[in-house]
């Protein structure tokens, strides 16, 4: 940026003046903290900031992480009001390609399994999950890339099924991993037994379509999307965090909302 | 400052206490470049997320408050460089923005100096004066307490907006845990709607402020970073200054 240039030459032309003279005064102090703040500012124009306020920065979102688990914990349920749901209209995102579509022929029958830290792994079938209580919620989602969305999602609360698991003291992590070219997303035992949280098998009154994340996908409102991942395949719990696709590419871990 | 300057200064008469009395506290001090600070980086930031979506209506549908829909805000007036970044600096900075704004509170009201900054009964027959003054159709600076009505208004409307950005973040940052909020601020989109026009409020009236400083009263940056201040010399009223005019200090001898 030639400006912040022009300003640093500036900035060099006064302490020059200053070594000479032997005493900066006031004027040229004034002149001097101003060029370097207005030269500070340029620089920051459209920057990430000082790679040094790194360290800084991951303290802060430690700290916020305490404080949005405590907030989490009044347990709040997401709000609906009168929503009509988007149906078709909901975007569809997946990382792979082309929507990953679960091949039987190739995999054999599409199961869930919940291992890691709990007393019972267990392999769920996806009549097994069907024959589970299930739940139905209206949840309204808010994209920061602009859309807005309302669906409906019928699944099996995380709370029962981790429950026919057992998981162990140390278990505070569950790392939801899909089918979809690796994605998966790791959260906070908290949220993941959040009454809201579901393995959710059908959208809208009808069971998942592939773009949608079939046959199975985890949901809750108490996370932005990217850590709600689609095409299950595996929950395994752990005792620490275990990152995640966006979480590895720079975005909060803890995504809460 | 010439020698003859200095010496003018300190053999003026009527050279009594209150000329060397520090016009802010220290506290008032730190806590404003802390905000400037802090609200820059808050700004760049809320405007690198604001890009990724920048509007207000949900896709495919209109926004009556907001004449820009859909266009994003040039990249050299954000900070943080991308989405995820942007987000970092802002979940960052706002506590310091917080806690600082939380500080300066406490001194305004502990200290009661909020009186010198609240707009009271007879302050819109001032500011319409004060107004009337700088426009030129009054020849005389109204009398004024350490701020005129004109700065009353345009500093306690700032708290205010301060206040709104604040809860109106909390309410777009939890819009579930905290769901109550983002409700009584009209759902979700009016809450981004809020906190986008008080940031926009409150850069207005920073504008304004930086250039009424230099225009009227340059004497107010140093009054407000080492304190010193001398009211019978420096301010707008001793000088009978409007924007651009009587920068020069007063000369004491007139009023004695």
């Amino acid at each position: 940026m030639t400006v912040h240039r022009e300003i640093l030459r500036k900035a060099d032309e006064v302490v020059e003046r200053a070594r000479d003279t032997g005493r900066l005064d006031r004027r040229a102090f004034m002149r001097l903290s101003t060029l370097g703040i207005g030269a500070t500012v340029l620089a920051s124009c459209n920057s990430s900031g000082p790679a040094s306020a790194g360290k800084l920065l991951s303290f802060a979102t430690m700290q916020n992480e305490k404080f949005e688990r405590w907030l989490l914990g009044a347990n709040t349920p997401s709000r609906t009001g009168r929503l009509t749901p988007a149906g078709a209209r909901f975007p569809s995102y997946f990382i792979s390609d082309s929507v990953p579509i679960w091949d039987t022929a190739a995999r054999g029958a599409w199961t869930l399994e919940i291992s890691g830290a709990v007393k019972t792994p267990r392999t769920f079938t996806y009549d097994d999950l069907r024959g589970m209580k299930m739940a139905t919620q209206r949840v309204p989602h808010y994209c920061v890339e602009g859309w807005t969305a309302v669906a409906d999602f019928t699944g099996v609360p995380m709370r029962a099924l981790l429950e026919t698991v057992q998981p162990t003291a140390d278990a505070k992590i569950a790392d939801f991993m899909s089918f979809d070219d690796g994605y998966h997303e790791s959260w906070d035992i908290e949220s993941t037994m959040h009454p809201q949280t579901m393995v959710v098998l059908a959208k809208d009154g009808q069971r998942l379509s592939p773009a949608y994340g079939a046959p199975a996908r985890i949901h809750g409102p108490v996370k932005l999307g990217y850590k709600n991942t689609k095409y299950l395949t595996k929950i395994v719990l752990m005792p620490s965090p275990n990152g995640g696709y966006w979480t590895d590419r720079g975005y909060e871990w803890y995504g809460g909302t | 400052m010439t020698d003859g300057e200095r010496s003018a200064g300190t053999v003026a008469p009527g050279a009594g206490a209150s000329k060397h009395r520090q016009r802010h506290h220290p506290i008032v001090r730190a806590t404003h470049w802390v905000s400037a600070f802090a609200l820059l980086v808050m700004a760049g930031s809320g405007l690198r997320i604001f890009n990724a979506s920048p509007a207000f209506a949900p896709k495919g549908e209109t926004f009556p408050w907001w004449p820009w829909e859909g266009q994003a805000v040039p990249a050299n007036l954000t900070f943080g460089g991308w989405l995820g970044g942007a987000r970092h600096w802002h979940f960052a900075m706002m506590w310091l923005l917080v806690a600082n704004g939380l500080l300066y509170l406490g001194y305004l009201w502990f200290k009661g100096e909020w009186r010198e900054l609240a707009p009271r009964r007879g302050s819109i027959a001032d500011a319409v004066e004060m107004a009337k003054f700088y426009l030129g159709l009054r020849r005389k600076h109204p009398v004024q307490g350490k701020h005129n009505a004109l700065q009353k208004y345009a500093y306690s409307t700032m708290i205010v907006l301060g206040v709104v950005s604040v809860i109106s973040g909390v309410a777009i940052w939890k819009p579930v845990s905290l769901g109550w909020l983002a409700a009584a601020m009209g759902g979700y989109h009016l809450a981004r709607w809020w906190h986008f026009t008080a940031m926009l409020g409150l850069g207005l009236l920073v504008v304004v402020h930086v250039v009424m400083v230099f225009a009227v009263d340059p004497y107010a940056i140093r009054a407000m970073t080492t304190g010193g201040y001398d009211d019978d010399r420096f301010s707008p009223e001793a000088r009978n200054a409007r924007p651009f005019t009587n920068l020069a200090p007063a000369k004491v001898e007139d009023r004695a």
